[in-house]
Order: C-alpha cells, then sequence, then structure tokens
C-alpha cells in the first residue's frame, strides 16, 4: 500500500529506503505537532476507517496521472501524538523536481482539507478542543482547479 | 431502507453515539437529516447548522442535496483537519 494510517510513529528516513527508483527528484514533507499557545498535551486525531485509506490511494493515483510520478506515499497518523512528533508525511518522486514539488503540494492541499481526520487539542489541564477547519486551507485547494494541468 | 449512519468528531459527541442502524425512506441525505434531526434533542443539537456539517455517503463525499440511492453507509463529521 501506498498511502497508510496508524497509530505507531514512524520514521520519515525509513520510509524512503528503496523509495522512487529511477527518479530524478524526490521530495518529502513531514508533518511536526506544534503547541503555538505552550499550554497543549497532546493532539489527538480521530479518522474514519475504511474512507480514509480508499481515500488516500484514491487522491494518491490522482496526483501520479496529473504530475506523472514514478511513485507515491502518505503516511498519517491517528491517535494520541506528543507535541514535536511527527503526524505525518508525504513522498513524491518524479523525474524532475518541478513536478515532484507540485505533487507533494498538491498531495497535501488534499490532505488538510479532504482526508477525512479531526484533530483535537488536549491541554496541560486536561480540556479538549476541536481545531477548527481553515478558510485558507480550502482556498490552497482551490488553486489548483483553476490551474492548467 | 436500511441504512448505517457514522457520526465523527464533534457530531459524534453530540449524538452521543459513533453509529447506528436507521431505517429510512428519504431520498436524499438533506431529507435523511431533517428525520435524524428529529429524533431527539442530542441529533437536534448535531444538525443544528448544518454549514459546518460535511457527510459522505457510501464513503464518498457528497453534498446535502446528493440522492441516497442505495446507500448502506451515511457518514457525517464537520470539515476536516487532516495534514
Amino acid at each position: 500500500m501506498r498511502a497508510r494510517v496508524q497509530t505507531q510513529p514512524f520514521d520519515p528516513a525509513a520510509e524512503l529506503e528503496g523509495f522512487g527508483a529511477g527518479a530524478g527528484a524526490i521530495v518529502t514533507f513531514t508533518g511536526v505537532v506544534r503547541d503555538d499557545t505552550g499550554s497543549m498535551a497532546a493532539l489527538e486525531l480521530e479518522h474514519y476507517p475504511g474512507m480514509t485509506e480508499r481515500a488516500m490511494e484514491g487522491h494518491g493515483d490522482t496526483a501520479a496521472r496529473r504530475f506523472d510520478l514514478i511513485d507515491w506515499r502518505i503516511v498519517h497518523r491517528h491517535g494520541r501524538l506528543r507535541v514535536g512528533e511527527p503526524i505525518m508525511m508525504v513522498a513524491t518522486a518524479a523525474r524532475h523536481r518541478q513536478a515532484a514539488f507540485q505533487a507533494a503540494d498538491f498531495l497535501m492541499d488534499w490532505l488538510k482539507s479532504r482526508a477525512p481526520f479531526w484533530k483535537r487539542e488536549i491541554g496541560q489541564d486536561g480540556s479538549a478542543r476541536w481545531v477548527a477547519a481553515k478558510d485558507s486551507d480550502e482556498a490552497a485547494l482551490d488553486r489548483w482547479q483553476a490551474m492548467p494541468r | 431502507m436500511t441504512v448505517d449512519v457514522l457520526y465523527f468528531a464533534w457530531l459524534r459527541e453530540r449524538v452521543g453515539i459513533p453509529r447506528e442502524r436507521v431505517e429510512t425512506q428519504a431520498a436524499t441525505v438533506r431529507d435523511l437529516v431533517t428525520e435524524l434531526a428529529a429524533r431527539d434533542d442530542w441529533h437536534a443539537a448535531a444538525f443544528a447548522d448544518m454549514t459546518a456539517v460535511r457527510c459522505a455517503v457510501d464513503q464518498e463525499l457528497v453534498g446535502l442535496d446528493a440522492p441516497l440511492g442505495k446507500a448502506r453507509e451515511v457518514a457525517f463529521f464537520p470539515p476536516m483537519t487532516g495534514g
């Protein structure tokens, strides 16, 4: 499977072993749990088992066709994560760097607002707050519709 | 027909259960929402602001006016926050 959902931590470097053989350009992006308030104990991610895997595989294939990728990977965690831990990564392999960069960006914009994950911030005082979706993430996704293929 | 209805994130918390099996004659997602919201106060609270609700029919994202057809699984959730 090129798309994977899991609770366990992952090692971004280990994920790239043997990845993208024959490519001229490999781009990877790793998202990390950050604490903007200084009061966060953990981040919890809920997802929709079944739909998540299907949707990520489907969108990865779309990216592969659109950007002529040689290979791609998506790893996304769910469950309880600590500040500083990797949440997710995408990797894209193409002949040239522009396609690899663009495909990674395209996958990230989609993951932000179309992959069925929901984040909740757990405070050091035990409070829990669902993270609201951002309009800017929606706008970032829209620009791919307008862009010539 | 019988449909499995799933709830995620704060919709799950408001309804109080992660899933339920529902008997419905609803033609569209919106019709199903109307039926569900009439069940009790918890459901009504979950569906109070439909601008904040997204939906998937058989694990495909759809709009509220999408037909239910022969759907087996309908999920309701807030806008997604992955990545």
